[in-house]
């Protein structure tokens, strides 16, 4: 038993039995986001894990987590604030929101904070466009959708969960 | 009047609660379904409604599920949720507040082609409606909706829900079922179809939210209700999401045949600071343009009158552009996006749409000359018929018909 299925005897149970006997390789892709929840991202270790369990070599389990835009394979900020800069968006101010945070932060676009605790990306279409702004929060294997936004009130959001997030590790 | 088949949680508030769906007579039609109808039969109604996919390629959905081969088990239901074409966000709405219908629709249609094993395929992005599926689905388990042996039939059905990762790709139903069997998001080879070699090499029906979604309205309220919206040829209401510079922008769920200029000064309640509009995308970012003349403005919406403009309905994700926008910028954003998003399988694709945002990036700077207009139309026009899949024909389509109609937008940016 690997320290993933330690780690979550349930989850990787429930994951194996979704697909057919034979398809376990299916199961990639679950298990990896199941990796991504405490860390943010993807170690080898984590990789080497899922090779094991899913029966495939760790080459094919890399391949995936590099192929697909939520996986990430290094640590950044605790918080990734995804911003959608997507033609829907374009036309409707979505660039200047970006500035205005990048400001705000004091980082550009693909930087994270001094603290650890936020990195600010541009993303493509989220399927929000009549609610612009918009962004996406990726915290571990949570995203969630934060719509109508002004870069005041996404400051105003992201200070509180910084405040929370510093709370849970003191 | 219009009906409503498919946004009714607007009616009904709660609907996407399971007690409040069942109290307004969700999932009696599939008990109905399981206990007293012939698949086949199911198949014939679903042909006669004359339903078409709702995901943007318009072919006909009872037709589709007739193609599984009856000497080849199991088969399989996929049910696509990887809504990312730019300017698509009804399928997160169906999603959100009106689950149950959609999942209604999902067990009708694997009852009629006798899958006991359905799929839903999430965006990554989708993670939270991913979970709240996931509770639901325990929650009609529970209540004995699906499971083993239902309503006391031999039928048997289990749903599983799969979560992808972030690849607009996926929304290709080959990519798709790569994606769910663990391998990158890159379309297959055709032949063999999914309908005879999908799913773990099994026969497949893969098929987009709103078109499930409708299936319970057509069984419960019969054919010639639902052909009671729409066209002869396009029959039914269709969710479209209005987008960008216009006053209103939102999902509006209206029969398909209702004009642009319905949708976008009627609903849309016009251009943003009553500009002049300038062009339509019917189909987000893979859509051509459409110069917004008045003679487009009173075309109808549906699968047959917009391909005589030159352009798709696709999924009917409208983007509105009005004078203030350059076409050049909006053709940059467009062909960044494909680069962005392609798979990188074939050679045309991938190059083509690389070479592209350099050509679309250098003229929205200002540092491009006037022969790099021709580059970038000769770049596509190279591409043009000689993709792997759609994804790199869509990206051609907004920078020619961009060159094509708005020339002089291009010129004005390498002028500067």
């Amino acid at each position: 038993m690997n320290s993933l299925e330690k780690k979550y005897p349930d989850e990787v149970a429930s994951i194996l039995a979704r697909y057919p006997e034979d398809q376990k390789r299916a199961a990639i892709i679950p298990l990896l986001h199941l990796t991504q929840r405490d860390a943010g991202f993807i170690s080898i270790h984590a990789m080497n894990d899922v090779a094991e369990i899913t029966r495939q070599s760790i080459t094919d389990v890399a391949s995936i987590a590099g192929y697909y835009t939520l996986f990430h394979d290094h640590p950044e900020g605790k918080i990734r604030l995804q911003v959608c800069t997507d033609v829907a968006c374009m036309l409707r101010g979505a660039q200047e929101y970006l500035a205005e945070l990048s400001r705000g932060l004091g980082i550009q676009p693909g930087e994270t904070t001094a603290d650890g605790l936020v990195t600010l990306e541009e993303v493509k279409c989220v399927a929000a466009c009549d609610h612009v702004p918009v962004f996406q929060s990726q915290i571990g294997d949570a995203i969630e959708f934060h719509e109508n936004q002004t870069s005041q009130k996404t400051l105003d959001w992201l200070r509180s969960m910084s405040a929370s997030i510093k709370g849970e590790g003191s | 009047m219009s009906e409503i088949f498919l946004l009714r949680h607007r009616e009904i508030p709660g609907l996407n609660q399971l007690r409040t769906y069942t109290a307004n007579g969700g999932f009696e039609t599939w008990m109905q379904a399981v206990k007293t109808q012939k698949p086949a039969d199911i198949i014939q109604i679903v042909k006669d409604s004359g339903l078409r996919g709702r995901g943007g390629a318009g072919f006909p959905t009872g037709m589709k599920w007739a193609f599984l081969p009856n000497n080849i088990w199991p088969h399989y239901v996929v049910a696509n949720a990887d809504e990312s074409e730019p300017g698509t966000f009804k399928d997160r709405e169906i999603l959100e507040l009106n689950p149950f219908q959609f999942l209604e629709g999902l067990m009708i249609s694997s009852f009629a082609v006798q899958a006991h094993d359905s799929y839903i395929y999430f965006r990554g992005e989708f993670a939270e409606i991913y979970r709240k599926f996931e509770d639901r689905i325990r929650e009609l388990e529970e209540k004995g909706f699906i499971g083993e042996k239902l309503f006391g039939t031999d039928y048997s059905l289990h749903l599983h829900c799969v979560l992808g990762a972030g690849a607009y790709i996926c929304g290709e139903e080959t990519a798709l079922l790569e994606s769910i069997e663990g391998r990158l998001g890159q379309p297959r080879l055709r032949p063999p179809f999914p309908a005879v070699a999908g799913l773990f090499e099994k026969p497949t029906v893969i098929n987009n939210v709103e078109t499930l979604t409708n299936i319970p309205i057509i069984l419960s309220k019969g054919v010639a209700y639902f052909r009671s919206q729409g066209t002869d040829k396009s029959p039914g209401t269709k969710i479209f999401c209005l987008s960008g510079r216009v006053k209103k922008p939102g999902n509006y769920e209206l029969p398909l045949g209702t004009t642009f200029r319905e949708l976008i000064y009627g609903h849309g309640e016009g251009i943003l600071n009553d500009a002049q509009i300038k062009a339509i995308m019917p189909a987000g970012a893979s859509s051509s343009l459409i110069p917004a003349t008045e003679q487009a403005l009173d075309t109808p919406m549906d699968y047959e009158s917009v391909p005589a403009l030159g352009a798709q309905l696709g999924s009917a994700s409208v983007i509105i552009l009005d004078e203030t926008i350059n076409i050049a910028d909006l053709v940059n954003s467009t062909v960044h996006f494909f680069m962005h998003e392609s798979c990188g399988k074939c050679t045309p694709c991938r190059e083509g749409t690389y070479w592209m945002s350099h050509i679309t990036q250098r003229i929205v700077e200002g540092k491009a000359s006037k022969p790099d207009i021709d580059l970038l139309k000769s770049v596509a026009t190279q591409m043009q018929g000689n993709c792997f899949c759609a994804l790199g024909e869509f990206s051609i389509m907004a920078p020619l018909s961009g060159i094509e109609k708005f020339r002089a937008d291009f010129e004005a940016r390498v002028e500067k």
